[in-house]
């Protein structure tokens, strides 16, 4: 199958159609909320404390509405207009912006609490223009993410490497920037479980150095196809991480996260008739 | 785009950087939309905020009226104050524009473009 990295550029491949089947398609929707919420339990926050956070590549918001459902702020940068647009169509809490992450961040350092992104690394491999030299744009992307991330500040990207030497290419390029960290692989024996996560710190509050957070699935032979884990959220059940003293683990519950993911979509009236004026969002006062 | 987050963007121009921030709001069509009130997360904030610069883009604008200086982070009428310019604010169209560069980012549908040109990056 080819890969959509080398058919267009993504503001072209992402276009009306392909964003629309994105929130049309809800097998699509549930794995990219799963790798989601293994991103932000990466991510490590401090334990129920609401975040500032950066979806890079948010596209539609199906990446951001799990972060606005643990109760998160959150400002989304994407290429596509048309995968930003749905966004606006459903709704999002996030704050959106039309950027090519290529080109560099624009946040005053320190601005973020964490960074999480989906499905989007790889596209920054490609050169889809005369001008763009792949290492560049990596270089300028990590370093200016980098800084506008708070000091101990995490991101974490899960991403589809081409081959090693994109991963090469991805990792060397933010340890160049001054991160640290490096790759966690889920399900590392599975071909269709199997999930690339880049785990970086922007420094840490004390100087320490971080360990890398425990893979998943690290113990199931090769060749093993447990059919549950494809719907990671549901089929997992990750084992307890290593985590600092004093830190507790927050694990995001599959019957809580519905719950409120509902409670969500009431508010904003979807499901509900819009029949009492605190149903949905308010919109007064412009001028 | 939240007032919040206008708070945190600089010019992503590269080279630009006097005057980068913050980027001036022009011709702003502004909406209000109710969000949950979260006082754990407005005081965790509150050292991140640029406060010149909230208060400058909210009178500009006509939202509020801050205070010159930041207040009592435990006084729950300034923080809801606060929460209503942060994160109930919302520029739906106009435009920003870079007092350093004199880069100028449409605002469109809430979303501002932040597209560069090559040579700009
Ligand atoms: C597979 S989609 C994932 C969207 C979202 N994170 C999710 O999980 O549903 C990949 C997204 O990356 C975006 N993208 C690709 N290259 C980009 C770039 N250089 N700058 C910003 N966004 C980019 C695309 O426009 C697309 O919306
Ligand atoms: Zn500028």
């Amino acid at each position: 199958m080819s890969r959509p990295e080398h058919t267009a550029p993504p503001e072209i491949f992402y276009n009306e159609s392909e964003a629309t089947k994105y929130t049309q398609n809800s097998r699509i929707m549930q794995i990219q909320a799963d790798m989601t919420t293994r991103a932000l339990e990466l991510l490590s926050l401090p334990p129920d404390e609401p975040c500032y956070l950066l979806d890079i590549g948010c596209g539609s918001g199906l990446s951001g509405e799990v972060l606005e459902v643990e109760g998160h702020v959150w400002v989304g940068l994407d290429i596509s207009e048309a995968m930003l647009d749905v966004a606006n169509e459903r709704e999002v809490e996030g704050d959106l912006f039309l950027h090519d992450i290529g080109h560099g961040l624009g946040f005053r350092p320190g601005t973020f609490d964490g960074c999480i992104s989906v499905s989007v690394l790889q596209w920054l491999c490609n050169a889809d223009r005369s001008s763009h030299v792949p290492k560049r744009r990596l270089a300028r992307f990590f370093t200016t993410l980098y800084s506008s991330l708070t000091r101990g500040g995490r991101a974490v990207f899960q991403f589809y490497p081409e081959n090693p030497d994109q991963v090469e290419l991805i990792v060397s390029s933010a340890m160049v920037a001054g991160f640290t960290g490096g790759l966690v692989v889920d399900y590392p024996n599975s071909t269709r479980a199997k999930k690339y996560f880049l785990v970086l710190f922007a420094g840490s509050p004390d100087n320490s150095s971080q360990p890398l957070p425990q893979a998943l699935g690290t113990d199931l032979p090769q060749g093993t196809e447990p059919s549950q884990i494809v719907n990671a959220s549901a089929g997992r059940r990750p084992r307890p991480e290593k985590r600092g003293k004093g830190q507790k683990r927050k694990s995001v519950k599959d019957r809580d996260y519905i719950m409120r993911k509902k409670e969500l979509n009431k508010r904003r009236g979807k499901d509900v008739p819009l029949d009492s004026k605190y149903t949905g969002r308010k919109r007064s006062g412009r001028f | 785009m939240r007032l919040i987050t206008h708070n945190m963007l600089q010019c992503p121009v590269k080279g630009c950087s006097k005057d980068n921030f913050p980027l001036r709001i022009e011709d702003a069509e502004i909406e209000n939309a109710d969000a949950d009130f979260n006082p754990q997360f407005l005081k965790r904030m509150l050292d991140r905020i640029a406060w010149g610069a909230l208060v400058q883009t909210s009178f500009s604008l006509g939202v509020a009226k801050l205070p010159e200086s930041p207040g009592d982070p435990n006084d729950d009428e300034f923080l809801q104050t606060l929460h209503h310019v942060l994160l109930e604010t919302r520029v739906k169209e106009g435009r920003m524009v870079c007092n350093g560069c004199g880069h100028v980012y449409p605002i469109r549908e809430g979303i501002p473009n932040m597209l560069l040109q090559e040579n700009e990056v």
